[in-house]
């Protein structure tokens, strides 16, 4: 996966508008002017919204080791019986290294019978995943897994 | 010793079923089990997008006539199995030997009036799709037609002749060193039993021309025309190398 | 320029066939859209726009059963696999939507024996 370019530095034009104002100094943009994303803490603290979040519960099923990142099944799973009662509300997935956290937010309802979720994944390199549940009740529960992403050798043009 | 082993089975396996110490393996074995899940379950396989239009494309009235494929060859699943394991094959009427995709452009236009697809046209990679799943499971069988003698040997010295910057032949990779790692990937053997395969890396349906031409630009060569002969003769060498092993299209591959 | 029309939506759904009364099933679809991440770039060097598709809802006789937000680390061609339990028989419908108003709904009659 491709990421941005850095930016562009000033044309020329606007290099020599702004020279012949009086006093203004040269101002080069630094190269990674992109905004940064947040780190994986960070949208995870979000989320869990000062709640308490506990490590369990909750499986991420993924390949420890990656041939191509382009397409990467994953399977989420939260031990719950899923009645009207007691059920699992949320499953949001994040990630540590792509461009952007978010991977995937699904709800859930007591007619899903079973809380289970899969899907296919882009990965931009080696990094942390984790999965994060929210029951009916209001407890979290999350599950973190390290994947190594192994790059193609041969990039197509 | 593989080396030698690979270099005569042309010859031992031709029109034989593969001998149990046969050294050969689907790049299927080379991926991890996720992988090969996505290629085995018709519910997961991307593939399959393509192959469901080839169904409803091999049913629908086609060029001015509004011929359907199917008002000659009825069921596909019936009349068209183990047809694409036969190919490339030899068309004594053209004189010329012709690869899937180029037989159903021949059909479209004979029996159509339609105009031939381009080799990676949505449309043209369905139906090869289609055709092939018909063919899945059974041995590549590539025919013994005489014609074919000379071109796979055309192939077999394409194989084996260095190209490009990195000076490198298919065979330096996919014989002597399959199995062993490039950048972190393993290379595979090379056995083009599941085209069209749904790569990864192009995250779409290709052509096994799409895949060589890949190959071809990695190792910093210039790629030969789109018509050029070269591709089918490779394509023709691959079709003898992986002969006895089943037919997996479509594929998945990284 | 002529009109062209509209390209074909293609989508795989499976698992309708297996559904049982009162018994959690697995629903498996699969829509074919390139989701592209807006961060490629053209021989140009010019940005591929951001298409992607952004929520899916699975609904059971207009009931939400399961909904998913998409983001762009989502694989091209997105495969969604969900359980659903069917009391009896009802109208399942499947609805994607995405960037440049791109919509899509495929529906269902499902009879779970």
């Amino acid at each position: 996966m491709t990421t941005a370019p850095p930016r562009r530095h000033p044309t020329r034009r606007h290099l020599l508008g702004a020279a012949t104002g009086l006093g203004l100094a040269l101002h080069l943009r630094p190269a990674a002017a992109v905004s940064a994303a947040p780190t994986l803490q960070a949208v995870e603290r979000q989320w869990a919204a000062g709640q308490p979040v506990t490590e369990g519960r909750v499986l991420l099923d993924i390949a420890p080791l990656v041939e191509n990142g382009n397409a990467v099944p994953i399977r989420v799973q939260v031990d719950s019986p899923m009645t009207a009662a007691d059920h699992v509300v949320e499953i949001v997935v994040f990630n540590e290294r792509n461009p952007q956290r978010d991977v995937a937010r699904f709800s859930l309802t007591p007619a899903s019978g079973l809380a289970q979720v899969q899907t296919r994944i882009r990965l931009a390199t080696s990094q942390q995943l984790v999965a994060l549940a929210r029951m009916r009740d209001g407890s979290q529960w999350s599950h973190h897994v390290d994947v190594l992403v192994t790059l193609a050798a041969c990039i197509e043009p | 010793m593989r080396r030698r082993a690979l270099a005569l089975l042309p010859l031992l396996l031709a029109a034989s079923v593969a001998s149990a110490d046969d050294t050969r393996r689907s790049g299927l074995q080379f991926m991890g089990p996720a992988l090969q899940a996505l290629q085995r379950d018709d519910a997961q396989n991307p593939a399959m997008l393509w192959v469901q239009d080839g169904d409803q494309l091999w049913r629908a009235p086609t060029g001015p006539g509004g011929k359907r494929c199917a008002d000659c060859h009825g069921d596909a699943p019936r009349s068209m199995a183990g047809v694409a394991a036969r190919y490339p094959a030899w068309d004594a009427a053209r004189g010329g030997a012709l690869n899937l995709a180029g037989r159903i452009n021949a059909c479209r236009q004979q029996h159509q009036q339609a105009a031939p697809l381009p080799t990676e046209h949505a449309d043209l990679l369905a139906l090869s799709a289609y055709l092939g799943l018909q063919s899945r499971g059974q041995p590549v069988s590539p025919p013994a037609d005489a014609g074919l003698v000379a071109l796979r040997k055309q192939g077999q010295v394409l194989w084996q002749q260095r190209l490009g910057q990195i000076n490198l032949a298919c065979l330096h990779c996919h014989d002597q060193r399959a199995g062993q790692r490039l950048g972190g990937a393993v290379i595979p053997q090379g056995h083009a039993t599941g085209y069209p395969t749904y790569r990864l890396e192009w995250q779409g349906l290709g052509s096994l021309q799409r895949r060589l031409r890949g190959c071809v630009v990695g190792v910093r060569a210039e790629p030969w025309a789109a018509d050029a002969p070269e591709w089918l003769a490779l394509e023709a060498w691959l079709a003898q190398r992986a002969a006895g092993m089943p037919v997996e299209t479509p594929a998945v591959r990284p | 320029m002529a009109d062209t029309p509209a390209p074909r939506v293609r989508t795989l759904i499976h698992g309708l066939d297996a559904l049982r009364r009162g018994q959690p099933g697995e629903l498996r679809v699969t829509l074919a859209h390139p989701m592209e991440n807006g961060l490629r770039h053209d021989g140009f060097g010019n940005v591929v726009p951001r298409s992607i598709v952004t929520r899916f809802e699975c609904r059971l006789d207009g009931q939400l059963v399961f909904a998913a937000d998409l983001y762009t680390a989502i694989a091209a061609n997105p495969y969604l696999a969900f359980w659903l339990r069917a009391e009896g028989p009802g109208t399942l419908s499947f609805e994607w939507t995405g960037d440049w108003g791109f919509a899509h709904r495929e529906t269902r009659a499902i009879a779970p024996a």
